[in-house]
Parts: structure tokens; C-alpha cells; sequence
């Protein structure tokens, strides 16, 4: 691959410290504050040649070894075979098509954790300028306009903004996988409850949810609510946290 | 039952508000649906709109195999608007699904791996909870599988019922599924699936590019496009339905919202029969009926006369100003009789010669629309030509006979391109003669930009075997400042 852009990657760049805070979550019918500590993440999402290095260095993680109760069929799926990408998306684009698992162990070996769905959703209310920017139309029309985008997947880390944190791409290229990704509202068992269904099906759109910054949230925990912790998807990559 | 009309007057009272015909149709409800036994498997034969599968009433009850796949794609809503639409089998409205009463259908639900979203269905014809909404809800790359038997014979809206509800409508996730009554319903000759929804772009009607959802307007149901399945000009020129002098044509209506309910109607037709609702009811001899939104109609109307019936949204705007257009084609002898044609035709102006005009649209279009060949140029022009002319004018400029002047060989246009410079900007009332013959009509002035006019009228030069001149728009700037008061 020819391209100077590989140089500059998330390891090199590593994370920035979040100042940690109290925010309303856009979920639940309450309105209780949450608290967040100051932690680290990283600046980028994991790249798929970051990836390739993982599976190098931990076989057990290659697409032939992964056991199916960890990464189901769809893990690593577009690779050309365990040790090589396929060429169609750049070796810079996130990497996707991994579980909670595999990201969670990633992580894990880097010292790191996977950010819990406070902290992703702390950061990720950050614009350009401000680091609550949920009330800015422009900025809610950008989250959904991506939401309908397709293909966002192939792009490279850091191809969309750089926000008040100093952290790239939360919205625009994936989805990432949160520690508690399944624990609010709906998860794969919680989905057979009619109380929680109730938050993100028919009833939903029509309870206080009419600002635009609910409705990308809404889609954000909806499609959280729709994954279990073995599923590998094309939109669906991560990046690690820390605690200070 | 009469035996027990005599016995107590109160069931006498009940007796005759109840009347007869339901009591008729309470013997075919007592054949309790849930029991009906269901005899071997097959997979269900799905459509694209305007098309339906084949009737499936007379077979027995079966385990019906359905696979739907949800595509999130991006689409043409008129011509150079694109839009991304989220699809139920690749179409809006999403694939016909055809039941028979007491079927078992096993639904496969495959949300695309390339798709951004998590999906769901909510089949109006389901009786459980959320419809299958519950038991479908599938992430990207991955299928979800539930059965269900259908109850109640009838014509259902289906669509997705995942959070934001409101935006997967939008987007176009609706479609039909139809449920036969045992024996299935009476044959006909033409039967066409058509489906209204609105839409909400961040561009006004018409603005050209990629055309992103706009929450806010939607919101507001302050609707951009109102459309027959899923596009502007979807069931118009080539694409139209058609059907021969003397056929019965059933059309199986429904109406996605998210918003709008729609005034159903076919211009120059009555409808015969109209299952109200889509339901058992029928009512006879309607003119508009209507179909709410999440809701369906069947209408059923024999065609007498050849000619092109106009499917609209009597909600009149929406179908000239926002696309819920449609045409049936019919083909066959003529019944002068049942229909004569013009028979006298003349002026009337009683409020003076003054012309008309159509609306100014904002300061946006002036802003596009500047061509650097003249094979771009031509390219525009066909856009403002779709947009503006094609109504009267016709898509081969061929026009309509006693009513609107052909554009195609028109010996009136080739001889005199400022003259046509001056009838669009400033419209035309009066006799004129067209190939030789004789039109006495009213042409409104057009309010575009020079360029939009240079454009449009280099499309209609370069097409249909005429001369190919080529209009600047400065010549249109000198003619508007002539001819300016």
C-alpha cells in the first residue's frame, strides 16, 4: 500500500485524556445525572492493520481458531484468509466484522478496556467546539445524515471531524462496541421484556423523543439493542479506553 | 337462527341491528381460522410494485416460506434527485406478499450485511405482539426467522417498526400482504399493486443531487414528495399500468404514511367495488375513497373507454406539485356513446386576456443550472423539461390532441426560436397552428432563469426530429428585456 497516511495511526497517536462530568444521558424517562470520571481514549478507532498485527500476535483470534460462542460466522468474514486483508478497503479503514469479544480482548492486551456506553456517549456529544453540542441542529443533522449514509466503512480513520476532546471519527465511519453495550433499555434478553420494548418500538417515537439528538441516540441504542456480545458486523468496529 | 329471534325480544333487537348479511358471514368466521389444517410447504412467489403475484386462494392452507431482505440503497426520487432509501426486498413499497387464509407462514428476515441499521417487520396481518416487531428485530448481517398463521382474511400494510419508527417509514419501509379468503376473491382480468408515501428531503421539490431525510420536516408533516411507489414517475410513460377495453382491474391500494393519509382516485373512473379498508365491507359506485396512512383499499373498476386515467391523490397539490401521479393506460375501439370526445371547443376568457403565471419558486434555482456544453445543457433541460412541461407537452413531446400543441417535428417551434424563447417566458393564449393543425389554447408563463430556458428549450431542439438549434442564454436575457414591463 502506497500511502503516507499509515504512519499516522492510533497507536502512534494514542489517546487523549476526557475530563470527566456529569450528563443526562438521552435514555431512559428520567431525567438522573450520570457521572463520568476522567479516563483516557483513544484519538481513532482500531484500524484493520492494527487488526492484522492482534491476530499475528494471538492465533487464537485468527478467523479459523475464533470459537463460534465468541465471533459468529461473520467474523473477520472479508478477509482473504486468516493473516490477509482484502484489497477492496483500505488497510486504514476501521476495522469491523469483530465481536465483543475479540474488541474486548484486544483492549484488554494493549492494558486497555473497552469504554462503558457512558463514557462513548460523554465524548461522542462533543462538535467541533463544544463539548455538549446536543442542541445543535447542524450537528444532529450530521449524525443522522451518516446514519443514512452507505458504506461508511470503507473510509479511513480520521476522515471526519477532529471534536472538542480531540478524538476523530465517533460519528460518520462505524459503530463501536461499548463494554455495556447491552444494558440499557434493550439487550438480547431483556428484548423478550415488554416493559423495556416499549422504550425503543411503536410507543417510542412519540414520548418526549421529538429533539434530533434523541432520534440519532435512539438509533444509536436501537442498533445496540439489535447486536449480542459473539455477533461480527460490517459497521460495527471499537476503540479502547482507560482508566486515569 | 330465526328459531331464537322468537324466543325474546331482546335478541330480536339485537337480531335486526345485527341484519342478515352478518349473520351470514358469522357461519364463515365460525369456521374457526386457527384450525384450519395446513397441507405441505412452498415459498412464497414475491413481487416488485406495480406487479402481484398470482392468485393464491384456491389452493389448500400451507407452511409458507417467506424471505424478505432489507436493503438500505440509494435511489432516484425524480429525475437528478437521488435519496437513500431503506427497502423491503429492494423496492418501495416492499415486495407483495400473497396468504390465503390459514397459512403458516415461516418469515425469514435478512437484514443486508452492508446495511448501516438494525431492522424489524410489524406485519399488520399478524395477530401477536408488535406484529412480529418483537421476533424480527435483526442486526445487520444476520437473519431472524418467526412463524405466524393468518386470521383474518384481508389487504395489510406491513413496515418497520424499529426506533425511529417514524424515519424507517419515511425512508420507504412499508409494503403489502394480502390474505385471501378460502376460494380466493373473484376473478379479474388486471390486478397492480400501488402504494402511496411522503417523503422529506432537505431540498425543496425538484433540487437536484443527494437529497438527505429531514427530520424536522417530517416532524411537521410538511411533506416534499408525495409519491405512488416510491418515486416521482413511477407508474408514468413507459412505466405505466395498462390494461385493454372491456377488462376489470383491481388494484390493491395501501398507503405508508408516515404522515398523510390519501384521497384515493382515478381520474374518468368509478370504482365498482371498493373493499373498504381493505377489509370485508364493499362499497359500490365510489369516486375518491380513502386510504389512511398504515392502511389499504382494494378498488376494483371495469374500463369501458381507451384513453389514460390519471391515478392521484385528490389532495390535488400533492399529486401536480409532489408527484402522486399515476397512469393506467387502456388500449381498444372507442365507445362514443359511453364517451364522445370534444365535441366543440372555443375560448372563454371572461376576466380579459391577461396570462397566467405560475408561482416564483425561491432564489435556489436561479443559483443552479448553468451548463458549460451544450450536451449538459441538454441534460438540464430534460430535468426542467420532466418537471415542467411533460403534464401538457407529453414525454415523446407529442402533446395531446385538441389540447395541447405537439413539441416533436413541430413545424411552429423550428421556425422561430425567439418566438419560443417568448412563449415560455411569457406564455401564449390564442390560435395557433401546429403541423397544420389548429390549437386555441392557454400556455402559462414559465418562471425560470435564462439559463433554465436556454436549457429546456435546447432539450426540446435536440430531440424528436427537430432542428437542434442551439439557445444562449443571453438571447433569453434580451428577449425577457424586450419584452419586460
Amino acid at each position: 500500500m502506497v500511502m503516507t497516511f499509515i504512519n499516522v495511526n492510533a497507536q502512534s497517536v494514542g489517546m487523549v485524556e476526557i475530563k470527566g462530568g456529569a450528563f443526562v444521558p438521552l435514555y431512559g424517562n428520567d431525567s438522573v445525572k450520570v457521572k463520568v470520571d476522567d479516563f483516557f481514549i483513544d484519538v481513532f478507532p482500531i484500524t484493520r492493520e492494527e487488526y492484522l498485527q492482534f491476530v499475528k500476535d494471538n492465533p487464537y483470534w485468527q478467523r479459523s481458531n475464533a470459537k463460534k460462542i465468541f465471533a459468529d460466522g461473520n467474523y473477520l468474514i472479508n478477509w482473504y484468509n486468516d493473516l490477509h486483508l482484502n484489497e477492496d478497503t483500505p488497510p486504514q479503514a476501521p476495522i469491523t466484522n469483530v465481536s465483543w469479544f475479540a474488541a474486548k480482548r484486544y483492549c484488554e492486551i494493549q492494558g486497555k478496556r473497552l469504554p462503558t456506553m457512558d463514557e462513548w456517549e460523554f465524548v461522542a456529544m462533543a462538535n467541533e467546539k463544544l463539548p455538549d453540542a446536543r442542541t445543535d441542529s447542524l450537528y444532529n443533522q450530521y449524525i443522522l445524515n451518516w446514519y443514512e449514509t452507505p458504506k461508511t466503512f470503507n473510509q479511513q480513520i480520521g476522515s471526519t471531524f477532529k471534536n472538542y476532546w480531540g478524538v476523530y471519527d465517533l460519528h460518520g465511519l462505524v459503530w463501536e462496541w461499548t463494554l455495556d453495550f447491552n444494558s440499557v433499555l434493550l439487550s438480547g434478553e431483556s428484548r423478550k421484556d415488554v416493559d423495556n420494548d416499549r422504550n425503543l418500538f411503536c410507543g417510542s417515537g412519540s414520548i418526549g423523543a421529538t429533539d434530533l439528538m434523541n432520534y440519532a441516540a435512539f438509533m444509536r441504542y436501537a442498533f445496540r439493542g439489535s447486536i449480542k456480545a459473539n455477533y461480527s458486523v460490517k459497521n460495527l468496529g471499537f476503540r479502547c479506553a482507560k482508566d486515569k | 337462527m330465526k328459531i331464537k329471534i322468537y324466543t325474546s325480544t331482546l335478541l330480536l333487537t339485537f337480531f335486526v341491528i345485527g341484519c342478515t348479511e352478518s349473520s351470514k358471514k358469522s357461519e364463515l368466521v365460525n369456521k374457526d381460522p386457527s384450525s384450519i389444517v395446513v397441507k405441505g410447504e412452498s415459498v412464497a412467489n414475491l413481487t416488485a410494485p406495480p406487479l402481484v403475484p398470482d392468485p393464491v386462494g384456491t389452493r389448500e392452507a400451507t407452511k409458507l416460506i417467506v424471505n424478505m431482505e432489507i436493503l438500505e440503497e440509494e435511489g432516484e426520487m425524480t429525475d437528478g434527485v437521488k435519496y437513500v432509501y431503506w427497502t423491503f426486498g429492494g423496492s418501495v413499497p416492499g415486495s407483495f406478499i400473497r396468504t390465503r387464509v390459514g397459512d403458516e407462514v415461516e418469515f425469514h428476515l435478512k437484514n443486508h450485511p452492508d446495511n448501516k441499521l438494525p431492522h424489524n417487520i410489524d406485519l399488520h396481518a399478524v395477530t401477536g405482539p408488535g406484529g412480529g416487531a418483537t421476533s424480527s428485530f435483526v442486526a445487520p448481517g444476520h437473519e431472524k426467522v418467526f412463524n405466524f398463521k393468518v386470521l383474518n382474511e384481508g389487504l395489510y400494510v406491513y413496515h418497520c417498526a424499529t426506533a425511529p419508527v417514524g424515519m424507517h417509514i419515511a425512508n420507504g419501509m412499508y409494503g403489502l400482504i394480502l390474505v385471501e379468503p378460502e376460494g380466493g376473491l373473484p376473478p379479474v382480468d388486471k390486478e397492480y399493486y400501488v402504494m402511496q408515501g411522503d417523503f422529506y428531503t432537505k431540498g425543496e421539490y425538484g433540487e437536484p443531487g443527494t437529497q438527505p431525510f429531514d427530520m424536522n420536516k417530517a416532524v411537521n408533516e410538511d411533506a416534499d414528495y408525495v409519491v405512488f411507489n416510491g418515486k416521482v414517475g413511477s407508474l408514468t410513460g413507459d412505466n405505466a399500468i395498462t390494461a385493454e377495453v372491456g377488462e376489470t382491474v383491481r388494484l390493491y391500494v395501501g398507503n405508508g404514511g408516515p404522515n398523510l393519509v390519501s384521497s384515493f382516485h382515478v381520474i374518468g373512473e368509478i370504482f365498482d367495488n371498493v373493499y373498504i379498508e381493505g377489509g370485508n365491507s364493499i362499497n359500490k359506485n365510489v369516486q375518491t375513497t380513502l386510504v389512511p396512512a398504515g392502511g389499504s383499499a382494494i378498488v376494483e373498476f371495469k374500463v369501458d373507454v381507451p384513453g389514460t386515467f390519471i391515478l392521484v391523490d385528490h389532495s390535488i397539490f400533492r399529486a401536480f406539485n409532489k408527484g402522486a401521479l399515476g397512469m393506467l393506460k387502456v388500449e381498444g375501439p372507442d365507445n362514443k356513446t359511453i364517451y364522445s370526445g370534444t365535441v366543440q371547443e372555443g375560448i372563454y376568457l371572461p376576466e380579459g386576456t391577461s396570462n397566467q403565471e405560475m408561482p416564483t419558486q425561491g432564489n435556489e434555482s436561479a443559483e443552479t443550472g448553468k451548463a458549460n456544453s451544450i450536451e449538459e445543457s441538454i441534460e438540464l433541460g430534460r430535468q426542467i423539461y420532466i418537471r415542467t412541461c411533460f403534464a401538457c407537452h407529453q414525454s415523446e413531446g407529442q402533446g395531446i390532441p385538441n389540447a395541447f400543441p405537439p413539441l416533436a417535428k413541430s413545424d411552429f417551434l423550428n421556425a422561430n426560436p425567439n418566438r419560443a424563447i417568448g412563449t415560455v417566458l411569457n406564455g401564449l393564449t390564442g390560435e395557433i397552428e401546429v403541423n397544420g393543425v389548429k390549437y386555441n389554447s392557454i400556455m402559462t408563463k414559465q418562471n425560470l432563469t435564462d439559463e433554465e430556458v436556454a436549457n429546456v428549450l435546447n432539450y426540446v431542439y435536440s430531440q424528436w426530429g427537430n432542428n437542434k438549434t442551439e439557445v444562449k442564454p443571453n438571447s433569453v436575457k434580451s428577449i425577457r428585456e424586450a419584452t419586460d414591463h
